[in-house]
Protein backbone atom coordinates (compact mmCIF):
# COMPACT_ATOMS: atom_id res chain seq x y z
CA UNK A 1 0.00 0.00 0.00
CA UNK A 2 2.67 2.48 1.03
CA UNK A 3 4.39 2.08 -2.31
CA UNK A 4 1.48 3.93 -3.85
CA UNK A 5 1.86 6.91 -1.56
CA UNK A 6 3.75 9.88 -2.99
CA UNK A 7 7.11 10.84 -1.52
CA UNK A 8 7.58 14.16 0.29
CA UNK A 9 10.87 15.84 1.17
CA UNK A 10 11.04 17.12 4.75
CA UNK A 11 12.74 20.31 5.94
CA UNK A 12 13.06 21.13 9.63
CA UNK A 13 13.88 24.40 11.36
CA UNK A 14 15.71 23.33 14.49
CA UNK A 15 15.50 26.67 16.34
CA UNK A 16 13.93 30.05 15.78
CA UNK A 17 16.27 32.12 13.62
CA UNK A 18 17.90 29.17 11.88
CA UNK A 19 17.10 28.06 8.33
CA UNK A 20 15.04 25.00 7.43
CA UNK A 21 17.31 22.08 6.61
CA UNK A 22 16.58 19.01 4.55
CA UNK A 23 16.41 16.02 6.90
CA UNK A 24 14.96 13.23 4.78
CA UNK A 25 11.74 12.10 3.15
CA UNK A 26 8.48 10.35 4.07
CA UNK A 27 5.49 8.85 2.27
CA UNK A 28 2.06 10.44 2.62
CA UNK A 29 -1.15 10.73 0.63
CA UNK A 30 -1.48 14.49 1.05
CA UNK A 31 0.36 17.50 2.54
CA UNK A 32 -1.53 17.37 5.83
CA UNK A 33 -0.53 13.75 6.38
CA UNK A 34 3.01 14.60 5.26
CA UNK A 35 3.34 17.18 8.04
CA UNK A 36 2.04 14.63 10.56
CA UNK A 37 4.39 11.91 9.38
CA UNK A 38 7.32 14.34 9.31
CA UNK A 39 6.45 15.39 12.86
CA UNK A 40 6.25 11.79 14.04
CA UNK A 41 9.39 10.61 12.24
CA UNK A 42 11.73 13.59 12.50
CA UNK A 43 10.78 15.66 15.57
CA UNK A 44 10.39 12.93 18.19
CA UNK A 45 13.38 14.21 20.14
CA UNK A 46 12.64 17.93 20.01
CA UNK A 47 14.58 18.39 16.79
CA UNK A 48 12.36 21.12 15.42
CA UNK A 49 10.12 24.13 15.81
CA UNK A 50 8.88 24.28 12.21
CA UNK A 51 8.36 21.81 9.36
CA UNK A 52 8.19 22.27 5.60
CA UNK A 53 7.17 19.45 3.29
CA UNK A 54 7.20 19.45 -0.48
CA UNK A 55 6.32 16.76 -2.94
CA UNK A 56 9.55 15.23 -4.21
CA UNK A 57 8.11 15.33 -7.72
CA UNK A 58 7.84 19.13 -7.44
CA UNK A 59 11.58 19.50 -7.01
CA UNK A 60 13.65 20.26 -10.10
CA UNK A 61 17.20 18.96 -9.69
CA UNK A 62 20.33 19.72 -11.66
CA UNK A 63 21.50 16.97 -13.99
CA UNK A 64 24.70 15.24 -12.82
CA UNK A 65 25.67 14.93 -16.49
CA UNK A 66 25.82 18.72 -16.65
CA UNK A 67 28.14 19.01 -13.64
CA UNK A 68 31.09 20.07 -15.76
CA UNK A 69 29.17 22.87 -17.41
CA UNK A 70 27.48 24.02 -14.22
CA UNK A 71 30.24 23.81 -11.63
CA UNK A 72 33.65 23.54 -13.29
CA UNK A 73 33.82 27.18 -14.46
CA UNK A 74 33.86 28.37 -10.84
CA UNK A 75 36.91 26.33 -10.01
CA UNK A 76 39.61 28.75 -11.26
CA UNK A 77 37.95 31.92 -9.98
CA UNK A 78 39.58 31.92 -6.59
CA UNK A 79 39.28 35.71 -6.41
CA UNK A 80 35.61 35.14 -5.54
CA UNK A 81 36.66 33.92 -2.12
CA UNK A 82 37.16 36.71 0.42
CA UNK A 83 40.33 34.98 1.65
CA UNK A 84 41.94 35.74 -1.73
CA UNK A 85 42.52 39.37 -0.73
CA UNK A 86 45.17 40.52 1.71
CA UNK A 87 43.68 42.89 4.25
CA UNK A 88 45.76 46.02 4.96
CA UNK A 89 46.89 46.27 8.55
CA UNK A 90 45.17 49.65 8.88
CA UNK A 91 41.79 48.03 8.48
CA UNK A 92 40.72 47.09 11.97
CA UNK A 93 37.17 45.88 11.79
CA UNK A 94 36.36 43.86 8.71
CA UNK B 1 -2.94 6.66 60.33
CA UNK B 2 -4.35 7.13 56.84
CA UNK B 3 -6.87 9.83 56.28
CA UNK B 4 -10.14 8.47 54.97
CA UNK B 5 -9.84 7.50 51.30
CA UNK B 6 -11.84 9.73 48.97
CA UNK B 7 -13.42 6.76 47.20
CA UNK B 8 -15.34 8.69 44.50
CA UNK B 9 -12.24 10.71 43.55
CA UNK B 10 -10.16 7.52 43.45
CA UNK B 11 -12.68 5.91 41.12
CA UNK B 12 -12.81 9.02 38.98
CA UNK B 13 -9.02 9.10 38.55
CA UNK B 14 -8.90 5.34 37.86
CA UNK B 15 -11.49 5.80 35.10
CA UNK B 16 -9.35 8.42 33.40
CA UNK B 17 -6.10 6.51 33.88
CA UNK B 18 -7.51 3.16 32.79
CA UNK B 19 -9.09 4.67 29.68
CA UNK B 20 -5.73 6.11 28.61
CA UNK B 21 -3.89 2.90 29.47
CA UNK B 22 -6.27 0.57 27.63
CA UNK B 23 -6.46 2.80 24.55
CA UNK B 24 -2.68 3.15 24.56
CA UNK B 25 -2.23 -0.61 24.73
CA UNK B 26 -4.66 -1.09 21.84
CA UNK B 27 -2.75 1.36 19.66
CA UNK B 28 0.48 -0.39 20.59
CA UNK B 29 -0.93 -3.57 19.05
CA UNK B 30 -0.61 -1.89 15.64
CA UNK B 31 3.17 -1.67 15.88
CA UNK B 32 4.62 -3.77 13.09
CA UNK B 33 1.20 -4.15 11.43
CA UNK B 34 0.38 -0.65 10.21
CA UNK B 35 -0.37 0.07 6.55
CA UNK B 36 2.89 2.03 6.26
CA UNK B 37 6.09 2.48 8.23
CA UNK B 38 5.14 6.09 8.91
CA UNK B 39 1.76 5.02 10.36
CA UNK B 40 3.56 2.59 12.64
CA UNK B 41 5.46 5.50 14.14
CA UNK B 42 2.40 7.76 14.30
CA UNK B 43 0.30 5.19 16.14
CA UNK B 44 3.19 4.36 18.48
CA UNK B 45 3.55 8.07 19.26
CA UNK B 46 -0.13 8.29 20.16
CA UNK B 47 0.20 5.15 22.24
CA UNK B 48 3.18 6.52 24.17
CA UNK B 49 1.37 9.78 24.90
CA UNK B 50 -1.58 7.83 26.28
CA UNK B 51 0.57 5.52 28.38
CA UNK B 52 2.37 8.59 29.72
CA UNK B 53 -1.00 10.03 30.77
CA UNK B 54 -1.93 6.71 32.32
CA UNK B 55 1.29 6.67 34.38
CA UNK B 56 0.58 10.11 35.84
CA UNK B 57 -3.05 9.31 36.54
CA UNK B 58 -2.45 5.84 37.99
CA UNK B 59 0.37 7.15 40.19
CA UNK B 60 -2.09 9.68 41.56
CA UNK B 61 -4.72 6.97 41.99
CA UNK B 62 -2.24 4.80 43.88
CA UNK B 63 -1.54 7.69 46.28
CA UNK B 64 -5.25 8.31 46.78
CA UNK B 65 -5.77 4.63 47.45
CA UNK B 66 -3.03 4.68 50.11
CA UNK B 67 -2.31 0.95 50.08
CA UNK B 68 1.30 1.22 49.02
CA UNK B 69 0.62 0.29 45.39
CA UNK B 70 2.32 2.09 42.51
CA UNK B 71 1.28 2.73 38.91
CA UNK B 72 2.68 -0.64 37.79
CA UNK B 73 0.76 -2.58 40.43
CA UNK B 74 -2.45 -0.91 39.27
CA UNK B 75 -1.69 -1.54 35.60
CA UNK B 76 -0.42 -5.10 35.79
CA UNK B 77 -1.98 -6.71 38.85
CA UNK B 78 -5.66 -5.85 38.61
CA UNK B 79 -8.22 -8.03 36.86
CA UNK B 80 -10.75 -6.87 34.30
CA UNK B 81 -13.61 -6.13 36.75
CA UNK B 82 -11.29 -3.75 38.63
CA UNK B 83 -10.53 -1.77 35.49
CA UNK B 84 -12.77 1.28 35.16
CA UNK B 85 -11.98 2.34 31.58
CA UNK B 86 -14.66 3.37 29.11
CA UNK B 87 -15.91 0.35 27.15
CA UNK B 88 -15.15 2.15 23.88
CA UNK B 89 -11.41 2.19 24.65
CA UNK B 90 -11.14 -1.60 24.92
CA UNK B 91 -12.88 -2.38 21.62
CA UNK B 92 -10.58 -4.34 19.29
CA UNK B 93 -8.53 -2.58 16.63
CA UNK B 94 -10.48 -4.29 13.84
CA UNK B 95 -9.49 -2.82 10.49
CA UNK B 96 -7.76 0.54 10.26
CA UNK B 97 -11.12 2.32 9.94
CA UNK B 98 -12.34 0.88 13.23
CA UNK B 99 -9.17 2.01 15.00
CA UNK B 100 -9.55 5.50 13.55
CA UNK B 101 -13.25 5.84 14.42
CA UNK B 102 -12.58 4.70 18.00
CA UNK B 103 -9.73 7.20 18.15
CA UNK B 104 -11.74 10.16 16.84
CA UNK B 105 -14.58 9.54 19.31
CA UNK B 106 -12.22 9.22 22.28
CA UNK B 107 -9.83 11.99 21.21
CA UNK B 108 -12.74 14.43 20.99
CA UNK B 109 -13.91 13.28 24.43
CA UNK B 110 -10.48 13.57 26.03
CA UNK B 111 -9.96 16.93 24.38
CA UNK B 112 -13.11 18.42 25.90
CA UNK B 113 -12.46 16.75 29.23
CA UNK B 114 -8.81 17.78 29.59
CA UNK B 115 -9.57 21.36 28.54
CA UNK B 116 -12.09 21.53 31.37
CA UNK B 117 -9.92 19.65 33.86
CA UNK B 118 -7.04 22.06 33.29
CA UNK B 119 -8.91 24.48 35.57
CA UNK B 120 -9.86 21.81 38.12
CA UNK B 121 -9.75 22.66 41.83
CA UNK B 122 -7.69 19.49 42.18
CA UNK B 123 -4.27 20.93 41.31
CA UNK B 124 -2.77 17.52 40.58
CA UNK B 125 -5.46 16.71 38.01
CA UNK B 126 -5.21 20.24 36.60
CA UNK B 127 -1.48 19.81 36.01
CA UNK B 128 -1.90 16.41 34.36
CA UNK B 129 -4.70 17.74 32.14
CA UNK B 130 -2.70 20.81 31.13
CA UNK B 131 0.06 18.53 29.83
CA UNK B 132 -2.29 16.00 28.27
CA UNK B 133 -4.45 18.52 26.43
CA UNK B 134 -1.57 19.49 24.14
CA UNK B 135 -0.95 15.86 23.23
CA UNK B 136 -4.65 15.29 22.72
CA UNK B 137 -5.01 18.24 20.35
CA UNK B 138 -2.50 16.52 18.10
CA UNK B 139 -4.23 13.14 18.49
CA UNK B 140 -7.50 14.67 17.31
CA UNK B 141 -5.80 16.42 14.42
CA UNK B 142 -4.29 13.10 13.36
CA UNK B 143 -7.38 10.91 13.80
CA UNK B 144 -9.91 13.36 12.37
CA UNK B 145 -7.68 13.88 9.32
CA UNK B 146 -7.70 10.15 8.75
CA UNK B 147 -11.44 9.81 9.22
CA UNK B 148 -12.09 12.46 6.57
CA UNK B 149 -9.63 10.71 4.25
CA UNK B 150 -11.35 7.35 4.75
CA UNK B 151 -14.96 8.57 4.76
CA UNK B 152 -14.48 10.88 1.81
CA UNK B 153 -12.12 8.47 0.06
CA UNK B 154 -12.91 5.42 -2.02
CA UNK B 155 -16.13 3.44 -1.99
CA UNK B 156 -14.47 0.74 0.10
CA UNK B 157 -12.86 3.09 2.64
CA UNK B 158 -16.20 4.92 3.04
CA UNK B 159 -18.03 1.66 3.61
CA UNK B 160 -15.49 0.49 6.18
CA UNK B 161 -15.54 3.81 8.04
CA UNK B 162 -19.35 3.83 8.14
CA UNK B 163 -19.40 0.20 9.36
CA UNK B 164 -16.97 1.06 12.14
CA UNK B 165 -19.03 4.09 13.16
CA UNK B 166 -22.24 2.02 13.18
CA UNK B 167 -20.55 -0.62 15.33
CA UNK B 168 -18.95 1.69 17.87
CA UNK B 169 -21.50 4.46 18.28
CA UNK B 170 -23.48 2.59 20.96
CA UNK B 171 -20.49 2.86 23.31
CA UNK B 172 -20.55 6.68 23.21
CA UNK B 173 -23.60 6.72 25.50
CA UNK B 174 -21.26 5.86 28.39
CA UNK B 175 -19.06 8.92 27.78
CA UNK B 176 -21.73 11.25 29.13
CA UNK B 177 -23.71 9.00 31.46
CA UNK B 178 -23.06 10.82 34.75
CA UNK B 179 -23.30 8.76 37.92
CA UNK B 180 -22.57 9.53 41.58
CA UNK B 181 -18.81 9.48 40.95
CA UNK B 182 -19.03 12.09 38.20
CA UNK B 183 -21.55 14.18 40.08
CA UNK B 184 -19.46 14.26 43.25
CA UNK B 185 -16.45 15.57 41.31
CA UNK B 186 -18.57 18.14 39.48
CA UNK B 187 -20.08 19.34 42.75
CA UNK B 188 -16.60 19.71 44.27
CA UNK B 189 -15.34 21.75 41.30
CA UNK B 190 -12.90 18.97 40.43
CA UNK B 191 -14.43 17.83 37.15
CA UNK B 192 -16.75 19.40 34.58
CA UNK B 193 -20.41 18.40 34.36
CA UNK B 194 -20.64 15.72 31.69
CA UNK B 195 -23.92 17.21 30.47
CA UNK B 196 -22.00 20.37 29.60
CA UNK B 197 -19.30 18.48 27.74
CA UNK B 198 -21.70 16.53 25.57
CA UNK B 199 -22.86 19.31 23.21
CA UNK B 200 -19.27 20.47 22.69
CA UNK B 201 -18.14 16.91 21.95
CA UNK B 202 -21.05 16.38 19.59
CA UNK B 203 -20.36 19.60 17.70
CA UNK B 204 -16.74 18.54 17.23
CA UNK B 205 -17.66 15.03 16.09
CA UNK B 206 -20.50 16.26 13.85
CA UNK B 207 -18.12 18.55 12.01
CA UNK B 208 -15.70 15.71 11.25
CA UNK B 209 -18.49 13.32 10.23
CA UNK B 210 -19.92 15.93 7.89
CA UNK B 211 -16.58 16.47 6.23
CA UNK B 212 -16.07 12.72 6.06
CA UNK B 213 -19.54 12.30 4.47
CA UNK B 214 -20.49 9.77 7.16
CA UNK B 215 -23.93 9.28 8.70
CA UNK B 216 -24.22 9.61 12.46
CA UNK B 217 -26.04 6.55 13.84
CA UNK B 218 -29.05 6.91 16.14
CA UNK B 219 -28.24 7.19 19.84
CA UNK B 220 -29.02 4.22 22.04
CA UNK B 221 -28.74 3.65 25.76
CA UNK B 222 -26.15 1.05 26.60
CA UNK B 223 -27.18 -1.38 29.37
CA UNK B 224 -23.80 -1.55 31.15
CA UNK B 225 -20.66 0.49 31.46
CA UNK B 226 -16.94 -0.27 31.62
CA UNK B 227 -16.46 2.64 33.97
CA UNK B 228 -18.35 0.58 36.56
CA UNK B 229 -16.09 -2.41 35.99
CA UNK B 230 -18.49 -4.23 33.66
CA UNK B 231 -16.65 -4.93 30.42
CA UNK B 232 -17.01 -6.48 27.01
CA UNK B 233 -15.30 -9.84 26.49
CA UNK B 234 -12.40 -8.08 24.77
CA UNK B 235 -10.78 -6.51 27.84
CA UNK B 236 -9.83 -9.80 29.50
CA UNK B 237 -7.98 -10.99 26.40
CA UNK B 238 -6.17 -7.70 26.10
CA UNK B 239 -5.12 -7.73 29.76
CA UNK B 240 -3.92 -11.34 29.49
CA UNK B 241 -1.44 -10.22 26.88
CA UNK B 242 -0.56 -6.93 28.58
CA UNK B 243 -0.04 -8.46 32.02
CA UNK B 244 1.48 -11.77 30.93
CA UNK B 245 5.11 -11.02 31.82
CA UNK B 246 4.35 -9.47 35.20
CA UNK B 247 1.98 -12.30 36.12
CA UNK B 248 4.45 -15.01 35.06
CA UNK B 249 7.50 -13.40 36.63
CA UNK B 250 6.18 -11.30 39.53
CA UNK B 251 8.36 -8.28 40.21
CA UNK B 252 10.38 -8.78 37.02
CA UNK B 253 12.25 -5.66 35.93
CA UNK B 254 14.48 -4.63 33.07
Amino acid sequence: MSKDWPLFEVFIRSRAGLEHKHVGSIHATDPRMAIEHARDVYTRRQEGVSIWVVRSSDITASDPAESDALFEPARDKIYRHPTFYAIPDEVKNL
Amino acid sequence: MNAKVNEPLLRYVLRLGDTSLVLGQRLGEWIGHSPALEEDLSLANLSLDLIGQARLLLSYAAELEGKGHDEDALAFLRDAPQFLNLTLAEQPNGDFAQTIVRQVLLDAWQLELYEALATSKDTRLAAIAAKAVKETRYHFRFSSGWLVRLGDGTEESHRRAQNALDGLWRFTDELFAADEVDEAQAAAGIAPKLAELQPRWLARVDEVLREATLQKPASVRHPWYGKNGVHSEHLGHMLAEMQHVQRTYPGAQW
